[in-house]
């Protein structure tokens, strides 16, 4: 039920918040997805799409993030850095 | 959904990657923990990519009751099957809910009966069937987690702002922070470590966490739906358990930021007030719901129809309550692959493909 797909922007229409609506390609399979959830987004941005509605933008640099984990820990062997901690 | 590479999907379901965090969990660990993943997304991926079979035996994951279907109290599932059999109503749902057994019988069986059931993708599409059926009541059933609450809530204020009159909504939106904390203040939790849900962050963000964190001093690790996410999220809730600490990481970066979605937390916000809500399986849990604020009374389809409170029933010979609170695995109820199945659920575990029971089902029937 909280599955979100992941999908890019092609075209957005509409200025009213509420109604803003992105035509959003998922792999080639291309949705109208309701944008009033995340007004900062513009074309060609990464969104999760969950029930019609973009619930949140995707941040491509973040998304190397584990991969730069995965390489530190197969290199490094005994991962102690911690800098994952945010708390 | 297409032959083509997804993006932020296919490099995170590498199986070499997800096998050096199984190896790296398996040398960190020396005793036994009880991890938790919260959401039935997660359960269903779990069992799905064969996650944990790469584990160590030390490790055990129990499946959390992040399962909306599952979870529906059965007096709201008869309100709504009431409802549903109505002539002048064309009650619209998410295609998972029609199958779950209310006290008497399922949507699905209203909908053979003749009423006019419609699955649905979006709450938005239940806008665009009220416009078009002007002599018709339509009706959504509003369930899911906080994931799912800021479409229902953007749909009604669309709804407000045409004044539309034949849409409502029966809603069952649940919280799952709060379930998390009626876990941990059980007597027989055995919960040490949480997989937090990925989705549900993206709309709440993780500083929520916090204070259950410092309170139950436990880890918590907001964690992604792909198995590269799903292997990472152990490895760090099982290095944090080990080292005897109890912080807030977050997995799933690149759709989670410590504050959240702010505008769709206010789009909630505006439209729901929290209210205690009764768990199937589990009982009530304080502040644990959502309902409809006074102010959008109108969309209420509880004001509207007023359907009764029948007298609930339950099967008996269903564990579902065991399952969903993590004190027993699907495998060890007498019933499960026997007398209950996908197509003839006694209980909503078996019902969802993210209930626990059918996940088992489908990956792990002997």
């Amino acid at each position: 039920m909280c599955i979100a797909v992941p999908g890019n922007i092609k075209t957005i229409t509409g200025d009213d918040p509420l109604t803003r609506v992105g035509r959003v390609d998922f792999g080639g399979l291309l949705r109208e997805i309701n944008l009033a959830l995340v007004p900062e987004v513009g074309v060609n941005d990464w969104v999760l799409v969950h029930a019609g509605f973009a619930i949140g933008v995707i941040d491509e640099q973040e998304a190397q993030k584990v991969f730069e984990d995965l390489r530190s820990i197969t290199e490094s062997g005994a991962d102690d850095r911690g800098e994952n901690e945010v708390h | 959904m297409t032959g083509e590479k997804m993006k932020f999907i296919d490099e995170y379901r590498d199986a070499s990657a997800v096998r050096t965090y199984a190896d790296k969990i398996a040398e960190i660990t020396t005793r036994p923990w009880n991890i938790m993943e919260i959401c039935g997304g997660q359960t269903h991926a779990i069992m799905r990519f064969g996650i944990d079979q790469l584990l160590p035996p030390e490790i055990t994951l129990i499946h959390g009751p992040g399962c909306p279907v599952c979870v529906t109290p059965v007096e709201i599932l008869d309100k709504a099957i009431e409802i549903a059999g109505r002539d002048d109503v064309i009650f619209c749902s998410f295609g998972d809910m029609l199958r779950v057994p209310g006290s008497r019988k399922d949507l699905l069986t209203v909908k053979a009966e003749g009423g006019d059931i419609r699955t649905v993708y979006s709450p938005m599409d239940t806008l665009k069937i009220a416009i078009e059926s002007p002599d018709k009541q339509v009706v959504f059933f509003a369930v899911g987690f906080e994931t799912t609450a800021p479409s229902t809530a953007a749909t009604i204020l669309q709804a407000h702002r045409r004044k539309l009159t034949n849409l409502s909504m029966l809603v069952a939106h649940v919280l799952v922070i709060p379930a998390m904390e009626a876990i941990l203040s059980s007597p027989d939790n055995r919960v040490q470590g949480f997989l937090a849900a990925g989705h549900v962050c993206t709309v709440t963000g993780y500083a929520v966490y916090e204070k259950l964190v410092d309170k139950y001093e436990i880890p918590i690790v907001v964690t992604g739906f792909e198995p590269l996410d799903l292997a990472q999220g152990i490895y760090l809730c099982v290095r944090q358990l080990e080292k005897g600490a109890s912080l807030v990481e977050n997995q799933y970066a690149r759709a989670v930021k410590r504050d959240g979605n702010q505008p769709a937390l206010q789009t909630v916000n505006r439209v729901f007030e929290e209210t205690d809500r009764r768990w199937r399986g589990i009982g009530l849990i304080p502040q644990s719901g959502l309902k409809l604020r006074g102010e959008f009374a109108e969309f209420d389809a509880e004001n509207r129809f007023e359907p009764a409170n029948q007298v609930t029933h339950e099967s008996t010979g269903c564990i579902s309550g065991q399952i969903l609170q993590g004190a027993k695995k699907p495998y060890e109820c007498p019933a499960f692959g026997k007398r209950c199945t996908p197509e003839h659920p006694l209980g909503a575990t078996m019902v969802s493909s993210e209930g626990a029971c059918a996940a088992y089902y489908l990956y792990r029937k002997p």
